[in-house]
């Protein structure tokens, strides 16, 4: 395998895995605000 | 344009399997589940988004310790057969990048667990961290042979910061379960590294078996197991669990007595040989996994 390609097939997978992580962190925020907002009525 | 060699991976973005590597995920669910069932035994429940958050904060934390772990052992690491296959010292990623991912993980576990919860729960899990890394991994495990007694306490955090992110305090019942892992550390890594002794040995880690030798360490872990069967068999001696506890952490405790008294027994040195303490270490997890879930049964049962 070319050194190249290896890097950017690594660059690539590792992108996909942290927009998952941040899409999946940004949903979770909202639920604790929501929930956090419901503990305070 | 030629085809060119992977000869030094490490100086390739790190692969996300090596990545997931560094945060030991065997070791991390047994962090999680006593976290959770310390949680989950709590008298308060927290939303359940809360409550996953918080068990997700614990779990990053323990990702952390891990990472930074190997980051700081990676030359012991190389040294032993269990552990040479591990990304560092196997080549496969470089040591800034393991650093920089354990300390961004515990960071954002703590500022996480800190905003979902409560910030006690926070510093508590902040203090584990600290307290594995610098406490366990950088001063005592390469100096004295007490590493494990003391460092248990790292293990022993998760319960405690799951109860008190479910209250907001600490009582005496995740006192207790602080109590039951710290107690339960030392006969349940003896009994491992009395059987892998000769890999301590060679990366020079000053285990008991390899400083005070075989018998001594059988010793020590008969005696541990009898005040973590004690500790074990507390909380529903002083009332704060039921019947079903009780009687459960009894027997599970008396079988781990059993076992240990088995390994005081054996005299033999060779590990192929070290049937009882292989069979004291397997059910010394089973034991821990058991003894929580019993106590999140009777919480629930009695409820």
């Amino acid at each position: 395998m070319k050194l190249e390609d290896e890097v950017v097939r690594r660059q690539r997978e590792r992108a996909k895995i942290l927009a998952w992580l941040l899409g999946a962190f940004v949903v979770l925020m909202f639920f604790i605000t929501i929930a956090k907002t419901r503990m305070n009525w | 344009m030629p085809a060119i060699e992977l000869t030094n991976p490490a100086a390739l973005p790190a692969d996300w399997r090596d990545l997931l590597a560094l945060t030991k995920p065997r070791v991390m669910s047994l962090v999680v589940f006593s976290g959770l069932c310390g949680l989950l035994a709590a008298p308060a429940v927290p939303p359940l988004v809360l409550g996953f958050t918080a068990i997700l904060c614990i779990a990053l934390g323990a990702g952390a310790c891990g990472a930074l772990n190997q980051w700081y052992e990676a030359d012991i690491d190389a040294k032993m057969r269990r552990t040479a296959n591990r990304p560092l010292p196997a080549g496969r990623m470089d040591r800034q990048s393991a650093l920089h991912f354990g300390v961004g993980l515990a960071f954002f576990s703590v500022i996480l667990m800190g905003l979902a919860t409560n910030w006690l729960a926070a510093v508590l899990l902040a203090v584990s961290i600290l307290f594995y890394v610098l406490i366990y991994t950088v001063w005592l495990k390469p100096r004295t042979a007490q590493n494990i007694v003391i460092g248990g306490a790292a293990g022993a955090f998760p319960p405690l910061i799951g109860w008190v992110a479910a209250t907001g305090h600490v009582s005496a019942l995740p006192l207790l379960l602080f109590a039951i892992i710290f107690l339960w550390t030392p006969p349940h890594f003896w009994a491992l590294s009395l059987f892998v002794r000769s890999d301590y040995a060679a990366a020079g880690i000053p285990m008991l078996p390899v400083v005070a030798g075989v018998p001594s360490t059988r010793r020590q872990i008969f005696l541990y197991s009898l005040p973590m069967a004690a500790a074990a068999v507390a909380p529903s001696a002083l009332g704060l669990t039921g019947a079903v506890y009780g009687v459960s952490a009894a027997a599970l405790s008396f079988v781990f007595v059993v076992l240990a008294a088995r390994v005081l027994a054996n005299r033999a040195t060779a590990p192929a040989q070290m049937a009882a303490e292989k069979k004291l270490f397997a059910y010394s997890v089973f034991y821990l996994f058991a003894l929580f879930a019993v106590l999140v049964a009777d919480r629930w049962l009695t409820a």
